[in-house]
């Protein structure tokens, strides 16, 4: 078995205590929550806190409240599996709740946060190796070393946005409080993530994530499509979440983010632009053409490259397939969801 | 009784005595019956001791630090910052252990440690006794190596193309054939010319098996205890502790002699022949018990497994067979190319297997075989589950689907047109005795219904057919010598405890428990009542492993024996003393009575105790050694074995044919078992094998980045994919077949036949279902993709290879058919010995193996 590295453990009580323990130690500390992805990384040594600041004693980042007319927020250590169970939010948000249904196993579910799978790392297949191994390839850009391997010539890191729940929470226009060392503020999460492999998160690194909140549920619906090797335990590499409210027979609003194929939820901008304002229903001939066609220009701004399991080719073409699907999941009429491929 | 009695003679062929295979079902007590397995509750409740459970006072831990490059000269190492780091015991580097080892005798090319070249990555460099792990692990990081790369081979046509002018170090190794080639064997049954020219149709079809590695839940662990009085034991997670013993006193041999050497299996966590060589692990924790006089564990790392592998060779096939109008097979010219990895470990072996069990299933009239194994700078190859063979079948049973498609037959009847008949030779000269395929197949028909819905289902789903056959066991060992493959003593205690001793080791298949109910059977007792000894060498009779599906064939044969001798001991003085006839004694329920009137009789124990009485201590043992094959040509040592098992499966797919993305609903599978010992264990050896081949056939693969510094891609469980319980389909099982004679009350394997036919009827079904031919193993979504897009473009919708390398073949040993008149040797061979038998006036034959 691999083994932690050294590091100093801190159990505060709430969320503020917690923040100014990181703003005390900068850079060499870190929160955990379930640690389903930081304590990996530490012993594969890609990250090396000296301070552990684990939230698991801060009651404040529990907890659901709202409801679906004005809103739901749920605390960032919710677990998932509290959240794939949660008969409220089953019936009312269906999308997200699939979309949390499908990260990982039970097991990792039951540790996992929302907040951590929000703040999840990148992956990439020349990253999340052991210290050996990467020894082997003389280490890469975004750890110990200095070239990417996924693109040489590249001056940035291509790692990939991993986070299940990530693409529909941006599609349904989520947002999150972030506490800092002075004060909270609110970010809307289509703003809190760029598009870099190292960089990919637009926050302070002492601020604490203590808070998800959903919007109002007023007519709109939400899918995510996963594509993944196995029904179970695989990161997502394409993970397309789709939110779309009608008006009558015609499209009033439509978003579309692509995961799993990038290093951050890609916007399917032309896909939404030339499906605004059309005609679309269930079941019929000529909508999914009209969608086959929108989701056809999702293959352009799609970046899977090859760092991920599957070949990146054809993850690649698969976007439009699972745009298209994704979208038709949203469209009156469409069952619920219930597979977990695809 | 004489000798018999005393419990000794020579080791049987074919179990002999009260408990043929004609024995009824009705009479056998334990036998037939889906017993408990006799260690089921410590396994479940989690008391099992795997080796990584095992701690002593004192221990010390071993790191051992691997090679970052994949084929490079080890220019300098200075150890000596590690050397002096707080709570380092001792660092061991290769010129420590300068003897080689290896499994098989032909390829002793490994070092504990490498001295002067490492060859992939992950090559053992030097191994680190501390304190705790994180001080092994962090002076590992200290200890310094200077490397200077060399050329990197890493897949058979660069591996092909090595010059074999050029300078010494584009060799891996400096022994083998010329270049990178590690065996290239060719061997010609019968008249290919006149096979081909008789037929009526000719394919030539080009196949790649990627390859795969066992995944044992358990990774390797060891644990070294050299004692003051210079003795050694070594406890580890090994399928084979006879030859780990062996590999031990031979690279020990200055420090410890053989004697001394004491090995202990311990149970496997999983093994799937992952656990069948002596690894550098198990060697160095022993040298640095001996250095610190301390007992000395190592525990590998997932990824660690993955660099010690010994998994399935990477195969590409070329295989071009000959037909009649009516599909019946006049020749097969089957060639196999075998990307070996690093080291020869089984591979000689391994590349035999590709052509060795080809005839077993159908009839081929004539056959050529020719074989080429090379190095290249990855992980060992070596057994896996079904080890060599499931790559051909895969390639036959496809070809074989290809057939019926083109002579417009089904898939059902060209196999059964060409079934071997029982009690028959093949061309190659194996001994196929009992022979149910033929039952396996109407089963799994009959109960999928697969010919109402081959080639009928709508778009996108899919049935697919194919069958194997695997042998009980290898029938010669892995080094020659004609002693006995297994070997069983019986101690028997006058409290009527019966301990059974077999060097035999349970890898979690029910080993321990087939001794318990092959004596219990006899004996007339509770097989939860006996005590199991075994896999220790200080205390049992040697067995040779777990491994070629040979334990239950070959234990059970000896534990056969061995009970019948006790009984014979026993049977004569509970006769003496009831008073009548000796054969009127029989022994059930733990009493030992008359026949005639039950009530007559006694406690087992008593029987013991007045047997002991008169003879003095009472112990037996039994041993078995398999038939003498009729191959007795070079090369014909592998494939032969006592009895073969069959098998059959349908696999349904359902393809989404806009993404290539399949799943498997269901799998009808039937095999053919002689006659289950235990049912329950035979259904659970089916269904993991139905499992772990459908593991091979959607998604495992070992993959590499040659164009980056060699690594392995994937070496973790996340990542390396395997299915889950998700995958599994739901699963309809059948055992049939008629007991065999030459196994113990009948008995056929069942832990790797079964996993063969998965592969090639998953690509049959996809055939079925969208119409695209995936020759090549794993069989992704990618692929079907790419199959269903080149059908849409108005190419061939096929994907797989297209050639093989250039290989320049040594001249073909031929062989003549047993409907030639042949003798089983090479006909160069069957002049001399034609020749020698006129000078001496007579014909000696002697059996070779290879
Ligand atoms: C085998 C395996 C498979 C997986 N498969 C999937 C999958 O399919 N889909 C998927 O989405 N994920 C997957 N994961 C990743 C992970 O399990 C989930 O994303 C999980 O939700 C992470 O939550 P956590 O609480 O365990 O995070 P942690 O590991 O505790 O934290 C993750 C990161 O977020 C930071 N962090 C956590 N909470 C906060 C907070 N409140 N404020 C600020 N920073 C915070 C941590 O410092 C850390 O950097 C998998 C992981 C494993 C090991
Ligand atoms: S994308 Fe490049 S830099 Fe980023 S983790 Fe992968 S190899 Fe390293």
């Amino acid at each position: 078995m691999l083994r932690l590295p050294k590091f100093s453990y801190h159990r505060p009580a709430s969320g503020a205590e917690a923040v100014r323990i990181v703003a005390a130690h900068g850079g060499e500390a870190r929160y955990v929550a379930g640690g389903t992805d930081l304590y990996p990384n530490m012993k594969r040594r890609v990250q090396r806190p000296g301070h552990v600041v684990a939230l698991s004693r801060c009651q404040d980042l529990r907890g659901m409240r709202g409801e679906a007319r004005s809103g739901v927020t749920i605390g960032a250590m919710t677990t998932l599996s509290a959240i794939e169970h949660d008969p409220r939010l089953r019936a009312e948000y269906p999308g997200f709740v699939h979309a949390a249904s499908v990260v990982s196993t039970p097991l990792l579910r039951n540790m996992g946060t929302i907040g951590g799978n929000l703040l999840l790392d990148t992956r990439c297949n020349y990253y999340d190796q052991s210290h050996e191994w990467r020894e082997s390839i003389d280490f890469c850009k975004k750890c110990d070393g200095s070239t990417c391997w996924v693109a040489p010539s590249s001056p940035r890191c291509w790692a990939v946005q991993s986070s299940d729940t990530v693409p529909l929470l941006c599609a349904i226009d989520a947002s999150v409080t972030l506490l800092g060392a002075d004060g909270e503020r609110r970010v809307p999460l289509r703003a809190l993530y760029r598009d870099d492999g190292i960089d990919f998160v637009q926050k302070r690194h002492e601020e604490l994530l203590t808070a998800l909140h959903l919007p109002a549920t007023n007519g709109w619906r939400a899918s995510y499509r996963k594509l993944r090797r196995r029904g179970s335990f695989d990161f997502p590499v394409l993970g397309v979440g789709a939110c779309l409210s009608m008006d009558g027979d015609r499209v009033a609003e439509l978003d579309v983010r692509i995961g799993g194929a990038g290093s951050w939820p890609i916007p399917a901008q032309k896909t939404v632009e030339m499906l605004r304002g059309a005609v679309l229903r269930f079941d019929d001939a000529a909508s999914d053409e009209l969608i086959r066609a929108a989701a056809q220009e999702a293959y352009k701004p799609t970046r899977a490259m090859d760092n991920t399991d599957l070949d990146a080719h054809w993850r690649k073409k698969m976007a439009p397939v699972f745009v298209a699907r994704a979208i038709r999941d949203c469209l009156p009429g469409a069952p619920p969801r219930r597979d977990v491929l695809g | 009784m004489g000798a018999d009695a005393a419990g000794s003679g020579a080791p049987i062929e074919r179990p002999e005595g009260r408990y043929l295979h004609g024995v009824p079902d009705a009479d056998l007590k334990v036998v037939g019956k889906p017993w408990r397995k006799i260690d089921a509750r410590a396994r479940v409740t989690g008391q099992t001791r795997f080796a990584d459970d095992l701690f002593a006072p004192r221990m010390a831990y071993c790191k051992l630090l691997r090679s970052t490059q994949a084929h490079a000269r080890i220019v300098r190492i200075d150890a000596s910052a590690a050397e002096a780091m707080e709570g380092v015991y001792a660092v061991l580097l290769g010129k420590d252990l300068p003897i080689t080892f290896g499994i098989l005798p032909v390829s002793q090319d490994e070092h504990t440690l490498c001295i002067d070249k490492v060859r992939f990555v992950g090559d053992p460099v030097a191994a680190v006794a501390a304190v705790d792990e994180d001080t092994a692990w962090e002076a590992c990081r200290k200890i310094v190596v200077e490397y200077e790369a060399l050329p990197l081979v890493t897949d058979v046509f660069t591996a092909a193309a090595t010059d074999p002018e050029a300078p010494h170090e584009h060799r891996i190794h400096d022994y083998g054939r010329l270049g990178n080639f590690h065996r290239q064997e060719n061997l010609e049954f019968g008249d290919l010319a006149q096979g081909f020219g008789e037929s009526d149709l000719v394919r030539e079809d080009f196949f790649f098996f990627e390859g795969n590695t066992h995944l044992p839940m358990e990774e390797h662990a060891t644990l070294a205890t050299f004692d003051p009085d210079g003795k050694l034991c070594v406890q580890s997670s090994t399928q084979t502790p006879h030859y780990l013993h062996r590999a031990l006193a031979k690279v020990l041999a200055e420090h410890v002699p053989a004697h001394k050497i004491r090995v202990i299996a311990c149970p496997n966590g999983g093994g799937f022949g992952g656990k069948s060589d002596p690894f550098s692990h198990e060697i160095a924790v022993a040298m640095l018990s001996i250095r610190t006089g301390r007992p000395v564990k190592v525990t590998l790392t997932r990824e660690e497994v993955f660099y010690t592998h010994r998994g399935r060779h990477p195969v590409l096939m070329r295989s071009r067979i000959g037909v009649s109008r009516s599909g019946r097979i006049k020749a097969l010219d089957f060639e196999t190319h075998l990307d070996g990895g690093a080291y020869g470990s089984y591979g000689t072996a391994s590349t035999f297997y590709t052509g060795a069990l080809q005839c077993v299933t159908y009839h081929v009239e004539n056959y050529w075989f020719r074989g080429a194994r090379y190095f290249t700078n990855k992980a060992p190859c070596g057994p896996k589950r079904g080890h060599g063979t499931p790559q051909p079948r895969f390639a036959l049973e496809v070809q074989m689907d290809k057939l019926a498609v083109e002579l417009g037959l089904d898939p059902v009847r060209i196999r059964k047109d060409n079934l071997v008949p029982a009690n028959s030779l093949t061309a190659n000269w194996m001994r196929v005795g009992t022979m149910a395929l033929g039952r396996c197949i109407d089963q799994v028909v009959a109960g999928s219904g697969f010919l109402d819905r081959w080639q009928k289902l709508p778009h996108g789903k899919g049935v697919g057919l194919a069958c194997s056959s695997y042998l009980s066991g290898a029938g010669l060992p892995i080094y020659w010598n004609a002693m006995p493959h297994s070997g069983v003593q019986l101690k028997l205690d006058r409290s009527g405890l019966v301990t059974v001793f077999c060097g035999s080791t349970d890898i979690g298949q029910g080993s321990n428990s087939i001794l318990a109910y092959v004596v219990g059977e006899v004996l007339g007792l509770d097989p939860q009542d006996l005590r199991i000894v075994t896999s220790d060498t200080d205390l049992t009779p040697v067995d040779l492993g777990s491994y070629s599906s040979r334990v239950t064939l070959m234990t059970g044969n000896a534990a056969l024996q061995a009970a019948e001798r006790a009984r014979d001991l026993i049977a004569p003085h509970v006769a003496d003393k009831l008073g009548v006839p000796r054969n009127r004694i029989g022994f059930a329920k733990g009493r030992v009575f008359d026949v005639s009137d039950p009530d007559q009789g006694m406690p087992f124990a008593d029987a013991v105790q007045l047997a002991e009485s008169k003879l003095g201590t009472i112990g037996t043992t039994g041993s078995y050694r398999p038939p003498k094959s009729p191959a007795r040509y070079k090369g014909g040592g592998v494939g032969p074995s006592a009895n073969y098992s069959f098998t059959a499966a349908v696999v349904e797919v359902d393809v989404d044919p806009e993404t290539g993305i399949y799943t498997v609903p269901r799998i009808f599978v039937a095999h053919d078992i002689g006659r289950s010992i235990n049912p329950c264990l035979v259904m659970g050896q089916v269904e993991g094998s139905v499992y772990m081949g459908l593991g091979e056939a959607m998604m495992e693969e070992m993959s590499y980045r040659s164009d980056r510094f060699g690594v392995h891609k994937i070496p973790s469980m996340l990542d390396y994919k395997s299915p889950t319980t998700m995958e599994m389909p739901e699963l309809i099982t059948w055992l049939v077949g008629d007991p065999d004679p030459n196994g113990p009350f009948g008995a056929k394997e069942a832990g790797q036949g079964p996993l063969l036919p998965i592969m090639p009827a998953v690509a049959n079904a996809v055939f079925d279902a969208v119409g695209v031919r995936v020759d090549e193993v794993p069989i992704t979504p990618e692929k079907v993709f790419e199959g269903i897009e080149r059908a849409r473009k108005g190419k061939e919708p096929r994907v797989g290879p297209t050639k093989t390398p250039h290989v320049d073949w040594p001249e073909a040993r031929k062989v003549r058919t047993p409907w030639q008149g042949g003798t089983g040797l090479e006909v160069e061979r069957e002049q001399e010995e034609l020749a020698a038998a006129r000078a001496n006036g007579g014909a000696s034959r002697e059996r070779r193996g290879d």
